[in-house]
């Protein structure tokens, strides 16, 4: 398998379904969360952001296509590989930053760290490093979107490998079971750690995983931001509908290694830099662009502006004072 | 506008490292996010990516290089056009000397001055409000009267678990919910108690408030992960965002006779956890008081019922407005030779055991605990100073149980009031056994309890 197979169930987009305006927001939103992702790299490489550290390199049309089908109050939940989905709901590059370097400026005060941040104002309810765990938190966010009686929608993302953990299954079945607004975004980025989903999954049709609860599934090309958005749309539109839970499988793939300590013998260099050159997600709307008439100029414009937004939150995060001693203390329990 | 590029650390704890190889050679044109290098140290190896653009201007560090200090510059990048600068100082750049900075500031920031004593609620002294009339109702149609009252009062409260809708509850505390409340406040949930368990916890950071029921304590295990990671935690992690207003109740400790698996404590196993509150009340007035008040509270509560009480009658208040502050311990007999302190069942154990003590002219004052988290320290340590004996009494395992933990408070604050070594009674360390004479010989008895504090007397 490899990313964004050409398979009978995976869709591609079939011409432009996005307005020359939406290419370059996406453009914009891919780009920021891609120079942001190396800077934290860099970051780490020098000692500044400790622990554990998940780029999202590479998987950068999943986010930006889903967050693009979204209105505000819709929900987001995922793992630990959080940068992007915080970026793509409009988390700031700053308090994303000086968290993950654990300054008292960051969205958790410094107390979450990369895995751990939350936005309430941003309806982003984190960040869970359990694997799997999400996607149970994720229907109970659906669940009180129901409960409420808006038309709003919950998305969980998980992982390949965490497709594999029980209480997936259990999601499955109660968000049918009660026809909670959530969609399952699968990031199939085909490897879980170091195990590829071949050796770790006897079903490699993830999409269809939710069949026996009659969850409709789709796979997309999760490097092609049109088919991504397009899916994005159906699957937010049934959900609204009140038709219960939509699985998306998005063919992705990660460039770099599973946290910053990867011993990256589990798969070729030559397999990474294939489809680095050939399905890039980024290169692939750069190309939209220019072939829809926009110069280079004003992509070169776009990347500027990103990297001036992504120097200044490593600054910041870097000026910004570590937590108080005091907080410690703080936020273990409100006060009844 | 030459750029130094360093000598990344691939952990916190890593020094030095290899430069395995070069992917790009002096003159290559780099823009970011290309792999300039792979270093290595003998558990990984990592890609260093480019950050900026330019001209890679000169290598200063040999491909097969061993020993690379971390931040030290590997290479240079320049601006087309740009000459490499002669000398590149090889000293600290910006960044090491910040993180030398943030160090220092690790060391000196010391805790100490602002630890609060978070174990010690300090309230004991206040008196129990005094609610007037009582009534006799047993222990079941407490907890009943306080979830309709709560469902009643707050339309964000609803109650999910297994049977607890159609069949009014596996021991019929959900009796007669579902008609006053409909099925879409009080939901049957198939057997599934970690997808369940996340489902409600998922609500709840949204502001919800449900109330989970364990057909028993024993099936939490099965979702232990959300109670403990998902629930208890994400305050924290979210820097105070994301609070979690749920409780988690059921039947908690041994039944009667459904062997080991069925049967035991997790007092001691939620009480280890910060971000929790932990509730196990002995009589009716308790039940009622207190699961009224796990409902209101802002944080995750587990709420242990005990299935032999279920059926046990007390008096208890009937005014409407009826409610127990969570943290408070209840001296349920005074007395001045010896203190009892124990929760849930052994409570009536304890009390029948000071029966027979004051026949024999020993005067116990037992201590109902009510909440085991956060622990009510000062009455015990009030109580202590007074009768200068602990015993603690508990159905579970000794080993780290609540017993050991009462105790170390004691020891911590009323030392010197000591005249003898606390004692704990607890259940024996062994699965709990089937068979009756086993059973009983595994669960603290008056007996063992009056031994104990004549022994100490
Ligand atoms: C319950 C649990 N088991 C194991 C781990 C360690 N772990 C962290 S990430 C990971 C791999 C998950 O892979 P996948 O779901 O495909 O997500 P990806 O990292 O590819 O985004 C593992 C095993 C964990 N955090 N939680
Ligand atoms: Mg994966």
């Amino acid at each position: 398998m490899e990313a964004g197979t050409n398979n009978a169930q995976t869709t591609g987009s079939n011409g432009p379904s996005l307005t020359r305006e939406q290419f370059l927001q996406a453009y914009q939103d891919m780009v920021l969360i891609r120079r942001f992702e190396e800077k934290a790299g860099q970051l780490y490489g020098m000692g500044l952001i400790g622990g554990f550290c998940h780029l999202y390199i590479g998987q950068e049309a999943v986010v930006v296509g889903i967050q693009m089908a979204l209105k505000d109050g819709d929900k987001i939940i995922t793992s630990y590989r959080d940068h992007g989905q915080m970026l793509a709901a409009g988390m700031t590059a700053r308090g994303v930053m000086a968290e993950l370097t654990g300054r008292a400026t960051g969205y958790s005060h410094g107390k979450g760290g990369s895995m751990h941040m939350f936005s309430r104002e941003k309806n982003f309810y984190g960040g869970h490093g359990i694997v799997g765990a999400q996607v149970a938190l994720g229907i109970g966010l659906a669940f009180a979107n129901k409960y409420r009686g808006t038309d709003e929608v919950s998305i969980a993302y998980f992982g390949d490998g965490a497709a594999n953990q029980g209480q997936v299954y259990e999601s499955f079945n109660l968000a049918a079971l009660h026809k909670l607004p959530c969609i399952f975004v699968i990031e199939n980025n085909l490897y879980g750690m170091g195990t590829s989903i071949e050796r770790a999954s006897a079903s490699h049709e993830l999409w269809r995983n939710g069949e026996p609860w009659g969850v409709p599934g789709r796979r997309v090309d999760g490097m092609d931001i049109a088919a991504v958005h397009e899916a994005a749309e159906e699957a937010v539109a049934h959900c609204r509908a009140g038709k219960g839970p939509y699985l998306l499988e998005m063919m992705t793939y990660r460039y770099r290694g599973h946290s910053m300590s990867d011993p990256a013998k589990y798969r070729k260099r030559e397999e990474v830099d294939a489809v680095r050159k050939t399905r890039d997600p980024i290169e692939h709307v750069k190309q939209i662009l220019l072939d829809s008439g926009v110069d280079e100029a004003s992509l070169r414009s776009i990347e500027n502006d990103v990297k001036a937004v992504v120097n200044d939150s490593a600054e910041f995060a870097q000026t910004s004072p570590e937590p108080d001693p005091a907080e410690l203390y703080t936020d273990v329990l409100l006060e009844a | 506008m030459a750029i130094e590029v360093l000598m990344p650390a691939l952990s916190p704890t890593m020094t030095e490292g290899t430069l395995a190889r070069w992917l790009k050679k002096e003159g290559d044109t780099i823009s970011s996010g290309d792999v300039l290098a792979e270093i290595e140290t003998d558990k990984a190896t990592m890609e260093v990516e480019a950050v900026d653009e330019g001209i890679l201007g000169k290598v200063l560090v040999a491909e097969g290089a061993q020993g690379v200090a971390v931040n030290t510059p590997i290479a240079i990048l320049v601006a087309e056009g740009e000459d490499v600068p002669d000398a590149v100082a090889p000293a600290q750049s910006d960044v090491a000397k910040n993180i030398s900075h943030s160090e220092t500031t690790a060391e000196t920031s010391s805790a100490k001055d602002v630890r609060p004593s978070p174990l010690v609620t300090g309230v004991s002294s206040e008196p129990e409000k005094e609610w007037g009339e009582t009534s006799e109702i047993t222990v079941r149609e407490a907890l009943n009267q306080a979830m309709a009252a709560e469902l009643r009062r707050d339309p964000d409260v609803f109650l999910i678990g297994e049977e607890v809708a159609q069949y009014q509850g596996a021991y019929k505390i959900s009796q007669g919910l579902l008609a006053e409340f409909g099925e879409n406040r009080v939901i049957d949930m198939p057997i599934t108690e970690h997808g369940f368990t996340g489902m409600a916890v998922g609500a709840a950071l949204t502001g919800l408030k449900p109330i989970v029921e364990f057909m028993t304590m024993n099936f939490s295990m099965q979702a232990i992960d959300h109670i403990i990671n998902s629930a208890a935690k994400t305050l924290y992690m979210s820097g105070g965002q994301m609070g979690c207003p749920i409780v988690f109740r059921g039947p908690n400790g041994a039944a009667a006779r459904v062997g080991a698996q069925h049967s035991q404590c997790y007092g001691s196993w939620y009480a280890h956890v910060p971000g929790l509150k932990v509730i196990a009340p002995w009589s009716a007035a308790d039940a009622k008081g207190l699961l009224r008040a796990a409902i209101r509270d802002p944080n995750p509560v587990i709420f242990l019922e005990n299935e032999i009480l279920y059926g046990r009658k007390f008096e208890c208040p009937t005014d409407e407005d009826f409610i127990l502050p969570i943290g408070k311990a209840k001296i349920e007999r005074s007395g001045t030779d010896v203190t009892i302190v124990s929760f849930s069942i052994m409570v009536g154990t304890a009390l029948q055991a000071a029966e027979q003590l004051a026949e024999q002219g020993i005067q116990a004052e037992v201590i109902n605990l009510r909440t085991l988290r956060p622990l009510d320290t000062a009455t015990i340590v009030e109580s202590v100073k007074k009768t200068s004996r602990l015993v603690t009494v508990e159905e579970g395992w000794p080993y780290a149980g609540i017993g050991a933990e009462v105790a170390m408070q004691v020891i911590e604050h009323a030392f010197d009031w000591l005249d003898a070594p606390p004692v704990r009674i607890a259940g024996e360390d062994v699965p709990m056994p089937f068979a009756a004479n086993l059973e009983k010989l595994a669960l603290p008895q008056p007996q063992h309890i009056v031994d104990a504090v004549k022994a100490l007397v």
